[in-house]
């Protein structure tokens, strides 16, 4: 029964989805503040590469250096964030181009790329893979078992975050001034939020985050480092945002279904079945285009829309 | 949280900051690149006098640097138009793609025409694709308002999958039928082939090309109607429409003009230098994201993306020509990547003052 296409196929799409999540709701965070980050997929290399690189040379128990190994990639995308804040809210510079700046610095062709050579990270697989779990030995049950209980524990981590995240926005005070942040900053400076302060946190989480989703990569779907081994995965994670109308619960969703796209032809290709891949790959593009056009008009803007004043550098009035 | 330094706006800027900006971008990047060089135990200086000495110091040299800068040329315009129109277009890339599979169509189809019309041919079907490939995010954005950014961004990967489609998933009409192992591109025919000049070193045809497109865009931004229309919607989109300024219909012409520049260098990339559509070679060379790095760095002046597109094709001919053990890889695209960020930062002397915190009085009296 789980060798069912559908048990099989929902499976793979939480097992491929989970790191589009990831960076998707870090970006998620730093547009709720305001700031723009298009550097999500040089951010998501960076956390793949130094990750890679600690879990071949740390010693220790399995799942030390594998915890070790995600913080460590997750706060050097981080620090990759920490420059986009820089540039973005304190130089108030345009903040497509910051944001490409990054993915070109950090990218597949750059930093990620460079560090992987010189550190000879390629040359070898992670000795410590983020292993896929038997939760309570469930794995086997019928149908939910390769679901639910089959992961990685990124995988069981991104449903709490989900949760906890969803909280944080709707429910609790800072949350609220986040939204006002990215809404109208110049309201919620006169209310006496600290606009700067708001955009950098949410901009370096957006970081963190996206540094686990590359971690995600580099350990679990390919334990070997392979340069620009995110393929895009990183502006996905933007297309994943607007698909989700800015709210995590629905980016999950998104995440889950473009995991399934990603999947469907490799599956589909196990069992003989031939279908055109391209078709499959484009479909998250193409249907990011179809949603971006339907939320950019009258009442859909109003109520599911980006925050207002996404990609636009406060200023304080000048007297 | 008190700032040591604060920035001031200009009231005008100083004409020296236009090229004083890009040389200190280029600096700092190096600077801060030679940081990171240190860091992980490799010698800058020896480092940067081998992509110097391989990028510039011969007509061999030279002529790598003219076939890389060539693509960044064609994409840094095409960004460079958009931006300066305040749109954001960064679709150079899928627009790039799309150039050249209408030049490689136009280029296999036209075979047994007289050389010149062959080429004028690939150079108008290259502008339609990548034209009307771009027109459609003008159009959406016109239309229904939606952000170009991630629409164009999103058109790059749908073009990037067009090409697989054509040349790895399909037999279409750009597969050549005999390649059997590995599939390739249908090779255009032999007058298809764009002239290579030869003044002392060997100089593309698309080349002369770009720095002609460079011409006729600086006229027509500089001494046009349309384009002091343009800067007008760019500065002050409410006056615009007060003064009856079509910006709607303005911007979908932008970005078909923008997409057509971009095609023209899909086109170069055909008739010029690979004779196929390279689907593998194309995307993997990332032409429309570096010509963001051309035209921010060239402040969206035609003229100078040109001329940045020399300088980072050089640098980027560098990378591939010494590409090896004590070269590491990914070390060209951290320069480029510096090199944005010093530009985009350096965006910020032309626009503000800097001064000390300290000083505030005195700036709001002056």
């Amino acid at each position: 029964m789980n060798h069912n296409l559908f048990v099989i196929m929902a499976a793979s799409a939480i097992f491929y989805g989970t790191p589009l999540f990831f960076a998707a709701l870090g970006e998620l965070f730093a547009e709720r503040s305001g700031v723009l980050n298009l550097g999500v997929e040089g951010m998501m290399l960076i956390g793949g590469v130094t990750a890679s690189w600690t879990s071949q040379h740390l010693s220790g128990t399995s799942w030390f250096v594998v915890l070790v190994s995600i913080l460590v990639g997750a706060g050097s995308a981080g620090l990759v964030a920490l420059l986009h804040a820089f540039l973005a809210v304190t130089l108030r510079v345009n903040q497509t181009v910051a944001g490409l700046a990054i993915t070109i610095f950090a990218g597949g062709l750059g930093l990620s790329s460079y560090f992987a050579s010189v550190w000879g990270v390629a040359a070898r697989p992670a000795t410590h893979p983020i292993r896929i779990l038997n939760v309570g030995g469930f794995a086997d049950a019928p149908i939910v078992g390769p679901i639910l209980f089959h992961q990685t524990i990124l995988t069981y981590f991104s449903w709490v975050l989900v949760v906890v995240s969803t909280i944080y926005l709707f429910r609790t005070r800072i949350g609220l001034q986040l939204r006002a942040v990215g809404e109208s900053p110049q309201t919620a400076d006169a209310m006496g939020i600290n606009v700067v302060k708001y955009r950098y946190i949410h901009t370096v989480i957006g970081g963190l985050l996206a540094g686990i989703g590359g971690t995600y990569y580099s350990l679990t779907v390919i334990p070997t480092w392979v340069d620009g081994m995110t393929k895009g995965a990183g502006w996905i994670a933007i297309a994943l945002v607007i698909f989700g109308f800015w709210r995590p619960d629905l980016t999950l969703v998104g995440a889950y279904l473009f995991g399934a796209f990603q999947s469907l032809s490799l599956i589909l290709k196990a069992r003989n079945v031939h279908i055109n891949g391209d078709i499959l790959n484009a479909m998250p593009f193409g249907m990011t285009i179809i949603i971006l056009v339907v939320v950019s008009g009258g009442w859909a803007k109003r109520r599911l829309g980006a925050p207002a004043s996404l990609g636009v550098p406060y200023e304080r009035e000048e007297r | 949280m008190k700032s040591p330094v604060r920035l001031e706006r200009r009231l005008t800027q100083p004409k020296s900051l236009n090229w004083l900006v890009p040389v200190l971008s280029v600096v700092g990047a190096l600077v801060i690149g030679a940081i990171v060089l240190m860091l992980t135990g490799k010698n800058p200086i020896s480092t940067y006098h081998r992509i110097l000495t391989t990028a510039f110091t011969s007509f061999d040299s030279l002529e790598g640097t003219l076939r890389s800068a060539t693509p960044l040329a064609f994409t840094g315009l095409c960004a460079a138009i958009t931006f300066r129109s305040g749109i954001i277009n960064i679709g150079g890339e899928g627009q790039f793609f799309m150039g050249a599979v209408g030049a490689s169509l136009a280029g296999i189809a036209m075979g047994g025409q007289p050389k010149t019309i062959i080429i004028i041919g690939m150079i108008l079907t290259g502008m339609v694709f990548g034209g009307g490939y771009a027109a459609i995010a003008g159009g959406l954005k016109a239309k229904f308002n939606t952000n170009e950014i991630i629409i164009t961004l999103m058109m790059n990967y749908i073009a990037g999958i067009i090409l697989d489609y054509l040349i790895f998933d399909s037999n279409s009409y750009w597969r050549d039928p005999k390649s059997f192992g590995f599939p390739s591109g249908k090779p255009i025919v032999d007058a298809a082939r764009w002239p290579i000049f030869h003044l002392g070193m060997d100089i593309p045809f698309g080349f002369v090309l770009a720095i002609g497109v460079g011409a006729v865009l600086w006229f027509m931004y500089s001494r046009t109607r349309f384009g002091f229309e343009m800067g007008v919607i760019s500065d002050a989109p409410a006056a615009a429409r007060y003064v009856g300024i079509r910006t709607r219909w303005k911007i979908v012409v932008v970005m078909g003009l923008a997409g057509a520049v971009a095609g023209i260098g899909g086109a170069s990339d055909v008739g010029n230098f690979r004779h196929i559509l390279d689907a593998k070679g194309l995307q993997l060379a990332g032409y429309g994201y570096t010509g963001i790095v051309v035209a921010a760095l060239a402040r969206y002046n035609p003229f100078g993306a040109i001329f940045v597109a020399v300088l980072i094709g050089g640098l980027t001919n560098a990378g591939y020509a010494l590409q090896g053990p004590d070269f590491p890889s990914g070390l060209v695209g951290t320069l480029q990547g510096l090199i944005l960020f010093t530009a985009v930062a350096g965006e910020v002397l032309t626009r503000y003052r800097i001064r000390r915190a300290g000083h505030e009085a005195m700036a709001v009296t002056a």
